[in-house]
This record gives C-alpha cells, sequence and structure tokens, in this order.
C-alpha cells in the first residue's frame, strides 16, 4: 500500500488484513510494561492538520509513537500557511525537510489525492472535506468485529447529516466491503444525491444476490428493530442556517437516538458514533453513558488501527509507486 | 505439504529438489529427547515455554506435553510474534503479524525457553529477545530448537538442540509439523533464490 | 498594397472537387478552376476544406488586469491558430468592460495586434454588481460598436433588472448574453450535481440552477421582444427549454461549448482541477442532447469560453481552484470529433454553427459570410485528415490549463486569413 486516501476501492483482502494487524498490534501490547514497538524507528511522519482536530490528530501521534516513529505535528493556523503559501509548497517543503509520511486533513475534498500526486511520500488522509476519513471507518469496522464477529450479511443504520459527512461516505464504503448492508435514515436534504445506488453496479463483485446494499429512509423508529448496529452522525449548527432542517429542535426529536429508541434496538445491537458528539441533540445523554454506546472502544481501536496503517504503508519494502 | 522423495523438476536428470532427513517418527523421538533436557537442566525451578510463530508454536505445546508427561507439571506456554521487531522487513513487502500471547502471570523473574523451529543465522532469535524484554524481566531466557543447520551470523546458541544439521547456504531447512502441514518431517531442499 | 494571392485547390464547405481562390484587396476576386496565377503569390490548398472564418462569440482574454493568464495579443494568436477571424471579449475584465473607455481600449488593442476581429463585450451592470444598467449606449456609440453585452461569469440573478437589460438593449439593436446560474442554487457547488460528484463530497451545482433562468429568461425575452442569447448551455433540461421558446417564436439564440460536448462529469475522478468548469462537466446524456440540439439548430452555435488561468490558479485542491477550461485552440478538433466523424454536421454544418450563425448573432457583418466571389476572403484551410496531440505548452496562450493534455485530435488548421491577410500558416502568426 502506497496511500491510504479513500475506503472506495479497497479490496476486501486490504480491509481484512488492515483489521488483523490492528488486531495482532493490541494483543502485542497488552499486559507489556514498555508500550512501544521498534518497528518504525527512524521513521517520520507528519500530520498536517487543515482543520483543528485534538482527538484525530492526537490518536495518530500516539500511534507513530508507539511504532517508535517520529511524528511532528504542524497546525495549519501557525505561520507560513497563515501567510498564504499552498498546500502543494507546504507538502514539498515537508518532504524536503524529511516527512516520510504526511497524514493530511484539509477542508477541501480530494485534498489528499492532490497532494498524493505532488510528493513522494506516503499519505493518509485523515479526512478531506466532506469526502473521505478512511481510518475512522476501519476503526468503526473494528469495533464492529469485535462486538459482532463478521459483518458479512449485518445491517448498520447510520443516522443523520449523511450529505455533509465524510465519516458516512467512508463507513458506506468499506461495510459494503465486507457484505454488510447499509441503511440511512436521515431527512431528505441531508442526503447526497443518488446515494441509494451507491454500491451496486457491475464492479462490486460482494454484491451478486442482492443489487442494493444501501437503502434510504426517513423514518428512525422504523429502522432500528432491524438493525445490528447504529451509528449517529454529528450534527453541524450551521447545516440549520443553509435551511437543511427548520430547528434542532425538529431535528433531535426526529433523528436523535433517544432513551425511548434504545429500547428499539435488539439485544445484540451497538451504538456508536465518531464523535465530539452533542448529548441531547443526536444522542441523548443516557444513551451516550449505556454500555450499548461502544464510543470509547471506537477511540481505542482508533490508535491500534492507525498503527496498522502505518505499519502497513512504512514498514515494508517500498512498491514502486 | 508432503515430501515426495524424487525429482521435483520435469523432464531431466536434475538431482532431486526435496531430500526427507527425519520422518514423523524420529520427529517425535527428538522432541521427547529435548523434553527430558529441559527437565534436568532446570527442574525443580518452573519454566516458561515461549513458541516463535508459526511452528514455534506447536513445538512448545508438544514439548509442553511431554514436559508434563515426563516431569508431572505442565509448563506454561506462550506465543511471541517477533514480526515488528525484525531488523529485515524493510526488504519484504508487508509481512503479516501474528498473534502474541503471554501467560498472566508475566516474564518477571520467570526461566523463559524460547521455542523455534530451525536455528540459521540467529537473527530471528536476536527479535525475539528484543521482544521479550518489553514484556519484562525473565530471570534467564534459554533457547530450544528442533534443528541447528549453522551460519550464524550473530553470537546466538541454542542450550536444546534436537538436531544438528550442517547445511550449506544455498539449501532450505524445511520443518513439517501435522499441526501445521498435516504431518510430521524435516526436509532439506535447494533455495530458489 | 499587397500583392494578390492565389489559393490552388481548396474545397470550400468540404464540398466538390477542388477550386481555385483568387484574392485581390482582401476580397474574394475569382473563384473557379484553373485560375491564372500570373502576379500572384500562390498558396497550393492541396484540397484542403476551406470555411468561412470562425468566430467565437465567448472569449476571456483577461485583459486588462489578469494579463498574466493571457492578453489580447496571446489570446489573439490562441484563436488564430484555431481558425478564428473574429473573437468576442467578455467584459470580466478588471477593470469590468463596462464604459466606453474600457471597450476601446480592448477594441484598439485588437486592431493593433490585427490578428483577429476583436469585438468587446460590454458589462450588463455596473462592475457586474447585478444593482443596476451600465452605459450600455454609451459603449454601443463608441469605437467599439458594442451590441452583445453580458455579465458572464455572472448571472444577472435579478429579474427586473434582466428585464430592463433586455428592453434596453432592444433599443440598440443589441443582445443580452445571460450566464445562466440562479447563485442561490448553486452557492459552494463545486461539480454538477450527480452521482460522481456526491460520491467525492464535491457539493453540487444542480442543472435546474440553469434551467431555472434560461426559462425566466426566454419569458422576459418574450414580454419585450427583445434579443436573448443564452451562454454556454450545459444540460438537456435547457435544450427542451429552448426549443420551447423558438417554438413560440422567442427571439433567443443559445451557445453550446467544445467542452461540454465531449467532458463529462466522469473526469471529476482524480480531482485534477482542469476540469473545473462554470457551468460544470454534466453527464453523458446531456453531451448527448447537446449535440443532437447544435445538429438540429435549437442550439445556434458553438462558442469555446475560453478562460485562461495562471497555473498557480489550478495547480491546487479543486474548491481553490478558479474554474475555466482553455478553448481557442482546439474548438475546431474538437467539433470535429464530437459532431463531424460521427456524421451528426458536415462542413456546412461547421461553417454555420461555428462562423454564420455567431457571426449574426454578433452583428459581427463582415465575419461569417459566404466563401462567394465579392465577399471578405476571410477564410480558413483546414486539413481534415491530420490529426495532432494536445500539448498545453506548446499552445499559444500564455497559460496552459487545457482539459485535453494528450489527447489526439482530429483536424490542423493549415492557413487562416483575415481580409485577404494570412494570419496564421502551418501553426505559426504571421504577423
Amino acid at each position: 500500500m502506497r496511500h491510504l486516501l479513500t475506503t472506495a476501492g479497497l479490496r476486501r483482502e486490504t480491509v481484512t488484513a488492515l483489521l488483523d494487524t490492528a488486531e495482532a498490534l493490541k494483543q502485542a501490547l497488552l499486559g507489556r510494561q514498555v508500550r512501544k514497538l521498534p518497528t518504525l524507528r527512524g521513521r517520520t511522519v507528519v500530520t498536517l492538520f487543515y482543520e483543528s482536530s485534538t482527538r484525530t490528530r492526537a490518536s495518530f501521534e500516539i500511534a507513530g509513537k508507539w511504532m517508535s516513529a517520529d511524528v511532528v505535528n504542524v497546525p495549519a493556523g501557525g505561520s507560513s500557511v497563515a501567510k498564504g503559501e499552498s498546500l502543494r509548497d507546504t507538502a514539498l517543503t515537508l518532504t524536503a525537510m524529511g516527512a516520510d509520511c504526511v497524514v493530511i486533513r484539509h477542508p477541501a475534498s480530494g485534498a489528499a489525492h492532490r497532494l498524493a500526486g505532488w510528493v513522494p511520500t506516503h499519505v493518509v488522509n485523515a479526512g478531506d472535506g466532506t469526502h473521505q476519513h478512511p481510518t475512522q471507518a476501519l476503526l468503526d469496522a473494528a469495533t464492529l468485529r469485535e462486538r459482532l464477529g463478521t459483518l458479512n450479511g449485518r445491517t448498520v443504520t447510520i443516522v443523520g447529516d449523511v450529505l455533509h459527512s465524510r465519516v458516512a461516505r467512508s463507513n458506506i464504503e468499506l461495510l459494503i466491503t465486507l457484505g454488510a448492508r447499509v441503511h440511512l435514515v436521515a431527512p431528505p436534504t441531508l442526503l447526497p444525491w443518488g446515494v441509494q445506488n451507491w454500491g451496486s453496479g457491475p464492479h462490486r463483485e460482494e454484491w451478486e444476490e442482492h443489487s442494493r446494499p444501501v437503502t434510504v429512509g426517513h423514518d428512525l423508529d422504523a429502522a432500528l428493530p432491524g438493525t445490528d448496529a447504529v451509528m449517529m452522525l454529528r450534527v453541524q449548527a450551521e447545516r440549520m442556517h443553509g435551511g437543511f432542517f427548520p430547528s434542532t429542535r425538529e431535528y433531535s426529536v426526529s433523528y436523535g437516538l433517544t432513551e425511548a429508541r434504545l429500547g428499539l434496538l435488539p439485544e445484540h445491537a451497538v451504538v456508536l458514533h465518531p464523535g465530539p458528539m452533542r448529548r441531547g441533540m443526536e444522542i441523548a445523554h443516557s444513551v451516550a453513558d449505556s454500555p450499548r454506546a461502544v464510543i470509547t472502544d471506537q477511540v481505542r481501536n482508533g490508535v491500534h488501527v492507525r498503527m496498522a496503517v502505518l505499519y502497513h504503508l512504512l514498514a515494508a519494502q517500498e512498491e514502486q509507486a | 505439504m508432503s515430501s515426495p522423495a524424487g525429482t521435483g523438476a520435469v523432464g531431466g536428470t536434475e538431482p532431486p529438489r526435496q531430500r526427507e532427513l527425519l520422518a514423523a517418527g524420529e520427529v517425535a523421538r527428538i522432541v521427547a529427547r529435548m523434553a527430558h533436557q529441559v527437565i534436568e537442566h532446570t527442574a525443580p525451578e518452573p519454566v516458561m515455554l515461549v513458541g516463535i510463530p508459526t511452528r514455534g508454536v506447536p513445538l512448545a505445546l508438544r514439548l509442553a506435553d511431554r514436559i508434563c508427561e515426563f516431569g508431572g507439571t505442565r509448563p506454561d506456554v506462550g506465543i511471541l510474534d517477533v514480526t515488528l521487531y525484525r531488523d529485515d522487513l524493510r526488504r519484504r513487502p508487508t509481512r503479516p503479524l501474528r498473534t502474541t500471547e503471554l501467560p498472566a502471570r508475566g516474564l518477571d523473574d520467570a526461566l523463559v525457553v524460547l521455542v523455534d523451529d530451525v536455528l540459521y543465522s540467529g537473527r530471528t532469535v536476536a527479535a525475539a529477545l528484543d521482544a521479550l524484554r518489553e514484556y519484562g524481566r525473565p530471570r534467564a531466557v534459554q533457547l530450544a530448537v528442533l534443528i541447528d543447520r549453522g551460519h550464524r551470523e550473530l553470537p546466538i546458541r541454542a542450550d536444546y538442540v534436537g538436531k544438528n544439521l550442517p547445511t550449506s547456504r544455498d539449501e532450505e531447512v524445511g520443518v513439517l509439523l501435522v499441526e501445521t502441514d498435516g504431518t510430521d518431517a524435516v526436509v532439506i531442499r535447494r533455495s530458489r533464490r | 498594397m499587397r500583392r494578390p494571392f492565389l489559393l490552388r485547390g481548396i474545397r470550400p464547405y468540404g464540398a466538390g472537387d477542388p477550386v481555385d481562390l483568387l484574392v485581390r484587396d482582401g476580397v474574394i476576386a475569382e473563384l473557379g478552376t484553373g485560375l491564372d496565377g500570373t502576379g500572384a503569390e500562390v498558396l497550393d490548398g492541396g484540397g484542403l476544406v476551406a470555411l468561412p472564418g470562425l468566430v467565437d462569440l465567448h472569449a476571456h482574454l483577461r485583459e486588462p488586469g489578469r494579463e498574466d493568464a493571457e492578453t489580447i495579443a496571446t489570446g489573439s494568436a490562441a484563436a488564430a491558430l484555431g481558425g478564428y477571424t473574429a473573437v468576442f471579449a467578455m467584459a470580466n475584465t478588471d477593470p469590468v468592460a463596462d464604459t466606453a473607455v474600457v471597450v476601446e481600449h480592448v477594441y484598439r488593442r485588437g486592431r493593433e495586434v490585427g490578428l483577429v476581429d476583436v469585438h468587446p463585450v460590454g458589462a450588463v451592470s455596473s462592475g457586474l454588481r447585478g444593482e443596476r444598467l451600465a452605459e450600455l449606449g454609451a459603449m454601443a456609440a463608441s469605437v467599439a460598436a458594442v451590441r452583445m453585452f453580458s455579465d458572464d461569469g455572472m448571472c444577472v440573478h435579478d429579474s427586473l433588472l434582466m428585464r430592463r437589460a433586455l428592453e434596453y438593449t432592444r433599443g440598440l439593436g443589441g443582445v443580452i448574453a445571460q450566464h445562466a446560474e440562479d447563485p442561490r442554487l448553486t452557492a459552494g457547488a463545486q461539480a454538477h450535481e450527480g452521482e460522481i460528484a456526491a460520491r467525492l463530497g464535491l457539493a453540487g451545482w444542480p442543472a435546474a440552477a440553469e434551467e431555472s433562468i434560461v426559462a425566466r429568461d426566454c419569458l422576459l425575452a418574450r414580454d419585450a421582444a427583445a434579443a436573448l442569447h443564452v451562454c454556454h448551455v450545459s444540460t438537456a433540461g435547457t435544450v427542451e427549454v429552448l426549443r420551447w421558446a423558438k417554438e413560440r417564436g422567442i427571439r433567443v439564440s443559445a451557445e453550446v461549448t467544445p467542452h461540454h460536448l465531449l467532458l463529462t462529469d466522469e473526469r471529476l475522478a482524480g480531482y485534477d482541477p482542469v476540469n473545473k468548469v462554470n457551468p460544470p462537466l454534466r453527464t453523458a446524456a446531456d453531451t448527448r442532447a447537446l449535440r443532437a440540439a447544435l445538429a438540429e439548430g435549437i442550439v445556434d452555435c458553438v462558442a469555446t469560453d475560453h478562460a485562461p488561468h495562471a497555473a498557480q490558479d489550478k495547480d491546487c485542491e479543486w474548491s481553490a481552484a478558479r474554474p475555466g477550461m482553455l478553448g481557442l485552440q482546439t474548438a475546431l478538433s474538437v467539433v470535429m470529433a464530437t459532431m463531424v466523424r460521427p456524421g451528426l454536421l458536415d462542413w456546412r454544418g461547421v461553417a454555420r454553427v461555428m462562423s454564420e450563425r455567431p457571426a449574426r448573432i454578433g452583428g459581427a457583418t463582415e465575419q461569417g459570410r459566404p466563401i462567394a466571389v465579392g465577399q471578405p476572403a476571410t477564410v480558413v484551410l483546414v486539413d481534415p485528415d491530420a490529426t495532432w496531440t494536445v500539448r498545453g505548452a506548446t499552445l499559444a496562450s500564455l497559460a496552459d490549463n487545457t482539459p485535453y493534455e494528450g489527447m489526439e485530435l482530429p483536424g490542423r488548421v493549415v492557413a487562416t486569413l483575415l481580409r485577404g491577410e494570412i494570419t496564421t500558416e502551418d501553426g505559426k502568426v504571421q504577423r
């Protein structure tokens, strides 16, 4: 693997290898006095975050450090970017300084793809605009695998602002690759164009019998009893001003995961959230703290998954680009 | 993968590609002998057998069974994947990681016996020693291998050797075990590299 | 006084046997076989197709204001090399061409360069702000004799302002060219609103944002009995609106760009901003509808919307890139590839959509004329069998943002003549 830019087009074997590696790394770190692996010693990982994000950036930093890589954080609020330096120039500068891998978060969709075309380093997409956030989807899959076993034939319901969510896009592609069905619940204004066609088509060899692995609905109560997992997306307040829905109250009444709705879920079903949560908006306070909510597991798995990604990108022989 | 002695090449008078050196019965006898040696050198101190994947693991389990049979108590068995500590990762495509599972009581002050199928350059064992350090501080670390084929590149030696097998560098030694390969044998073949 | 010269063995409109064409004093003096070439410079036409010089109703020459991307000189060179003899230069320069002063500057500069007739387009609203009418009369009365007015780049979205503009230009004998885009529906839009953009996380530019404005403007043109021209039609839906309007005798004309005939939103995949354009590349179904409409005449002509951009405005992430593509030098080849080769349009049809109709719509009376005795010798000679590979760096434009980079396209302009002067020959500018 040269880059991790998107979950679209990742082969099932690749995904499984990444998740297995994450699991092995988790095992390798258990019961150790020294939580450090020497594997990426001497490799330099730079995080280049144009959007502020404590959790994802910290997760990558810990992942790199636990693998003994040198991790440098470049916050783009700082000097040269604020002086108008282009993304391309920033990337070339960092590469010239010796970065082996750039982890980028950027508000423009496609930024990671463009970066991969400009620099010879490995690129990990930590979130580009509304496009993709592949490591989030991988850690969600790792968490689901932990709680549900195989994802083949499972139904995962994703609720909320799918239109603007890179987490949703990454998850939809990845879950379908792993054989799951995805049900989207959102107001019609917050669904991407043609999303019900995602996953179908002649190139998706995983799906022969079912031609539509993605379904769409607007009724959350109806969706919950039949699902194995529910993933609540963040809703940004500015979407309200864009006229996507009339008020936060109306939104949380229709699409919020309340205590009552938690009761509609099957026994084994779990609740995920990419964070940060707005308690009382998309998820009730008590639901966020219930044992069915696996949010802290997601965060923990996030470190191992990111370690696995760095391992697959940096530890082995350089692929011919 | 079974081990037919005989020609592997098509239509030629080439020497046989693979030769069987030890058959199933001999492997079992060697393991039994090693178990006796371990007991002899360590009793009454309890040992912890730590197998290096892949084949070091079933070997460690077999040794544990034999030690239990001959000595009375079954030693703890652990698994230690050394991939992350290898010094040659950058020379190959990505290696998949294996599990690491160590006994709950930890390594501190334990007598650890690393178990592997073949000892060659010594680098795998060196990686294993690096890995062990991060889990604790054993009282001592010993090494048990089924086959020692020589050509050490590091100052590593085994405490318990099933069989010494002089080889040349262009040969490969393969250990086959029922648990992983369906049969027990030790074979030698000409290396492709 | 230049010597007369003789084009030997050319095929006007690609039809019939080769004939000779004698040019004297900038005019076609004789047309026939076996003409006497004594005293004349002879150019061997080699059976090449001869068309009236191409007329582009929509190009951005960037001067004044963005001379780092293009100048009137380099833009004229690109146009002439593409077979053009007239170019309508859009008003969204810096300063905006909303006064007689700016349009006269552009006009005079075009004359100085002398490779193509540069017709400045005047802004509809002052500063393109869409608040009040610019001095349309002053621009029409100026040396530049502006007849086409457009806020292109921006949409005249205020219905009342559009109505007033249409009424006012009726009195001037002019035409309003609308960049149809309802800004409320396209706020933050990056690419055609469809499945591909949705997957790629690019905010969508809905087809209805174009179609609704076109429909509204047709009705306003009806009421004002005025002439409306629709820039860069990009959707099948707009074609249907135009058909409806023309059936009712509304005075509306429309143009399509070469890139909307050839390229689709499949090009979004690598996020290369060379494919970012306004209106965006649409679906294959839209390109098919546009080709049929151009052949049928519902869309009147081809116009390039030539939009050069400096490298730093394209060599960046998608959302930061400016929209627009080069077009002048590749237009004829793309029309050949999408219309002539598939048999949708013959060379007469090419003459119609790339020369005659645009000249009529823009009021360029010396252009788009028949290849006949007495007419200005403003023609282009085309080798229909040649092919060439597009390389942005070698095109005449200062900028090199061409979406056809590396593509092999059919047809080559062998020579361009403007009123008897050879402006380009064998891919080289002659002045």
